[in-house]
Parts: structure tokens; sequence; C-alpha cells
């Protein structure tokens, strides 16, 4: 973000941040995450209700990043990846615990709580989900 | 359709460290409305896209410092789609008079980009993406492309070599335009050895961080014959949205919205895709180009970089594209890209592009992006 965010910010987030908490539309069964506020798929017929997703999934793509965003400057380089959860939705976070090797296309991980970034000098630290292979 | 372009104007594309947005706005304007030959008293409203003053120089409200400047105290209006802000501006001018609302407009697009140190400019760009699902986790705009670039490589066996090869050709063109950013040819060796940005991308795979301005002169056509000899008219527009966050797409490889927009784009031009003369797409980095040239239907999915391997989207090609040397050698003020690449179909159109010129152009089509995606704008021209 780069500017100091207020704390209501993060504190809304808390569930699918900290965990992989989504939902399911009961109408149609697709799976969200994060969690909408609204099926895409069937709109007002649509019923959402939360679920607690599995931690395991794959790696669908993946790049690493070496020119780094505000507050991410000391993680570089730093592998990022796209990743298809076991149980269906897909998200976008860091890779950790890396070695060359575990950088591929079908490379099974799983969630692990981390810190993502300081906001600021003086602001709030960030936490989050990043994967590692297993 | 029944809109045509009877002004354009730039300013030149690069780092203007002695200009600010006001400065760069008002010269490509000013430069539109001389080629137009009109009166400003004739505009009847303005359209400005622009992706982020806000972030890049702390200054919103930007369409109105703009019209303030040219003292005239028309509706003005500032438009954002990210990347794709200039090509929504150019349509929202279209809508304007097909509206009947208005007869002239003044549709530009302008951003101001160094201003900001490197790391600012990325964090600015990436509110083009997901804030909360892909930003906050450190991810940049190079490492989304090459998370594309990495996919299409594992689905369709795309070389590195031929994504290359988009900036070699483009670099070449932008060597012949006199208003690009870069004047200078490179080699496939030089692209694969420049300094790594996020793998599989390289520094030559991405377009600059640019300042610049762009405007164009729209009108009713039945009143085009008045002010030129020389009008090129719209004869298609289309855009179309998907998700903001690329992981929720349907697909990795494709762009839907491109597609979309296509589609309504071919179809209110009353075309197919064999007629486009010529195309100016939405090369951001590389891979955006050969991912575009798919999707827009000049080859079969998978073949973009064969297209490059033969030749065809070379300047004496089958289907010229980027012959203004694209975003990547013209460079991406962002708000700006949109229009510009408008202006280079009007001057191929027009047969003023000079050594970049594609024999006999008829029909020119212009492709911008917003995002990695989730907006895309697609317009079609004729003589």
């Amino acid at each position: 973000m780069g500017y100091e965010s207020s704390v209501p910010l993060f504190w809304r987030l808390i569930k699918p941040r900290y965990q992989l908490i989504g939902n399911k539309c009961t109408t149609c069964g697709n799976t969200f995450y994060p969690p909408k506020f609204l099926c895409p798929i069937c709109r007002k017929e649509g019923k959402l209700e939360e679920i607690k997703l599995g931690k395991t999934g794959k790696i669908l793509t993946f790049s690493i990043v070496r020119s780094a965003p505000t507050g991410f400057e000391k993680e570089t380089p730093y592998p990022v990846a796209i990743i298809e959860l076991d149980d269906g939705p897909r998200l976008t976070s860091q890779i950790v615990d890396w070695k060359e090797e575990d950088l591929q296309i079908g490379r099974k991980v799983e969630a692990c709580f981390r810190r993502i970034y300081t906001d600021g000098k003086e602001g709030i630290i960030n936490y989050g989900l990043k994967f590692r292979p297993i | 359709m029944k809109v045509a372009i009877i002004g354009v104007g730039t300013t030149k594309f690069g780092e203007h460290w002695d200009k600010s947005l006001r400065e760069l706005a008002i010269e490509a304007g000013t430069n539109a409305i001389i080629d137009a030959k009109v009166r400003g008293s004739e505009i009847d409203s303005i359209y400005l896209g622009n992706m982020s003053a806000g972030r890049f120089i702390g200054q919103e409200h930007v369409a109105a410092l703009v019209s303030g400047e040219l003292g005239l105290s028309i509706p003005a209006v500032r438009v954002e789609g990210a990347c794709a802000s200039g090509g929504i501006a150019l349509r929202q001018g279209i809508l304007s008079i097909l509206s009947g609302q208005d007869d002239i407009v003044l549709a530009g697009g302008a951003e101001k980009m160094t201003d900001l140190m490197t790391d600012g400019a990325t964090t600015a760009l990436m509110g083009a993406a997901s804030q909360e699902w892909e930003a906050y986790y450190g991810l940049t705009f190079p490492s989304l492309y090459a998370m594309i670039a990495r996919r299409h490589m594992f689905e369709f066996g795309t070389t590195r070599e031929q994504i290359a090869k988009v900036a070699v050709k483009n670099h070449h063109n932008g060597s012949l335009n006199p208003i690009a950013q870069f004047n200078k040819e490179i080699t496939v060796e030089e692209v694969l050895n420049s300094t790594m940005v996020a793998d599989p991308l390289t520094l030559l795979d991405c377009s600059p961080i640019t300042d610049g301005a762009a405007a164009l002169i729209l009108c009713k056509a039945e009143l085009a014959k008045k002010y030129t000899d020389n009008p090129v008219y719209i004869i298609g527009s289309g855009q179309a949205s998907d998700t903001l966050a690329l992981h929720d797409r349907r697909s990795l490889t494709t762009l839907d919205a491109t597609v979309k927009a296509a589609q309504v784009a071919y179809k209110q031009a009353g075309i197919n895709v064999d007629d486009i003369d010529l195309a100016e797409v939405h090369d951001c980095f590389t891979i955006a180009e050969i991912v575009a040239t798919e999707d827009l239907g000049f080859c079969k999915k998978g073949e973009g970089g064969k297209l490059l391997d033969e030749g065809a989207t070379e300047l004496t090609g089958r289907i010229p594209v980027n012959t203004s040397g694209g975003l990547k050698a013209v460079g991406h003020p962002v708000g700006a890209t949109g229009v510009k690449q408008a202006i280079e179909i009007v001057l191929q159109l027009r047969g003023e592009a000079d050594k970049r010129q594609v024999k006999d152009a008829k029909i020119g089509l212009t492709h911008n992006v917003g995002g990695s995606g989730a907006t895309a704008v697609v317009h079609i021209f004729s003589r």
C-alpha cells in the first residue's frame, strides 16, 4: 500500500487472510476464495455458505520478482505463483522455503502463516498465507 | 458508425523531466486542434484518459485541469480503466457524439510517471491489479505477465526466443518513429541477456515508464469533410471486462475480454479478421503481444510465437502489428497509450506514416488492455 493504513482495513479481512476461509454457492456448487459477496454465476439465485478450504494445492504458473514494489524491496528475489487449491479455487501468493527444483508447474504446495510486509516505518506488520513445497 | 477523426496530436514520448502533466496535455491537445483546423470554441466535450495522476503526481480532477488551461468551460470528464484509460476515453468520445449530445469532441490521454522513483511507480501501477489479493502479496505487473508467459510456454511450447522477437520487431519499428522513447534497434540476444525483472521476463521484455500525452479530435461523420479532405472513420468499437485478478479467470493464456471486445467490434464494422491491414496491440510486455495476436484472431490459439517466426507481423508482413513501435518502444504513459495507438492507425490510413508506412492500408485496428486483462477495448478504423 505504501501509506500507513488504519486498522479496520486489516481487521475485516482476518478470516480469509489468516485462514483459507472461502464460501460455496449451494445453488451452483462453485467454491470461492477469497469469499464472494455475491455468486457471480447465479447472482440473485445464488446462496453462499462459508467453508474452510484444505491448505494443499499445486502451482499453475510462477515467476520470481527481482524488482519489487514499495515494502518488498528487501525480500528480492522472491517467487510468486498462482496456486490451484485441491478444493478448487485459485489464488496468488508467494512460495517460501524453496529450492530451484521446487519452482515448476504442477509442484504440490501447502499454505503456511507468514509475515507479508510492514506498512511504513511505524505501521502495521501485515501477516497472511504463503505456500511451501511439500 | 457515424464518427470521424479529423485531427491528431501527441507529445514526444519519453522522460520529460522538464514538463508537467499540465504542459504535456496542453501540448498534445493543441497539436490535435491545429491538425483538425477547428477552433477551440467549437469543441463540445473533453474526455481525458488518465490512470493514476493521484498516485503519480498527487493531482486528481485532471480533466477540469486541462479544460481550464484550454480556457474552455465545457464538460470535461476523466476516464479511468488502468492502462486502457486512453482507449476508453476514445470510446466515450464516440458515444458522446453518437448520443447526439456533441458534434465535436476532444478525446485524449495523459500520464506523468517519472515524478516518482521506480518502486513508487511500480506500486502505483499495481493499482490496476487486485490490491487485496495480488498486490498485497508483493506481486508486480512484470511478474503477472511473466506468469502468463510461463503458462503460455508450458501449454503451447512457445519459446523464450519467440517472445524476445516481439521486442526486437517493435524496437525496429520504434527506430522509425520520431515520437518513440527508444529509437535503438536491439537483438534477441540482448533481450535474453538484459537484467532479469520477473523470470522469465527481462528488462527488454517490459514497456518502460514514460511521460506523454496524445489527443484526437472526433466529429460527427457528416461534418468531417468541412474540416479535412482526409478523415478517418471509426467503424467498430467494442469493450469488455473480466475479473481484476488474473487467478480468477477462466484461462491464464487467453484474455477473454479481448476476445469479446474484438467480436463486438468486428461485428459492428461488418468485417472479419482477414480484412484488417494492420493493428496496434497492447504490448505492455512482449508476451502480451503474442497473446493479443491470438485473441484477436490473427492466428490460431497458441501460434502467436510462430507468427513472429514467419515475420507475418513485421512492417512488410501479412498483418503488420505495432508499426509505431508499440508500448515497448514508443513508451507507455498509461493513460495516453490507447489514444496514441489510434493516432498511429490514423497516420497509416492517411498515408502519413513515412518510413513505417504500410502499403495500401485501408482498415486498421487498435487493442488496448487494462491491468492483466480485466479491461479490453478494440477499435476498428477505415479510410
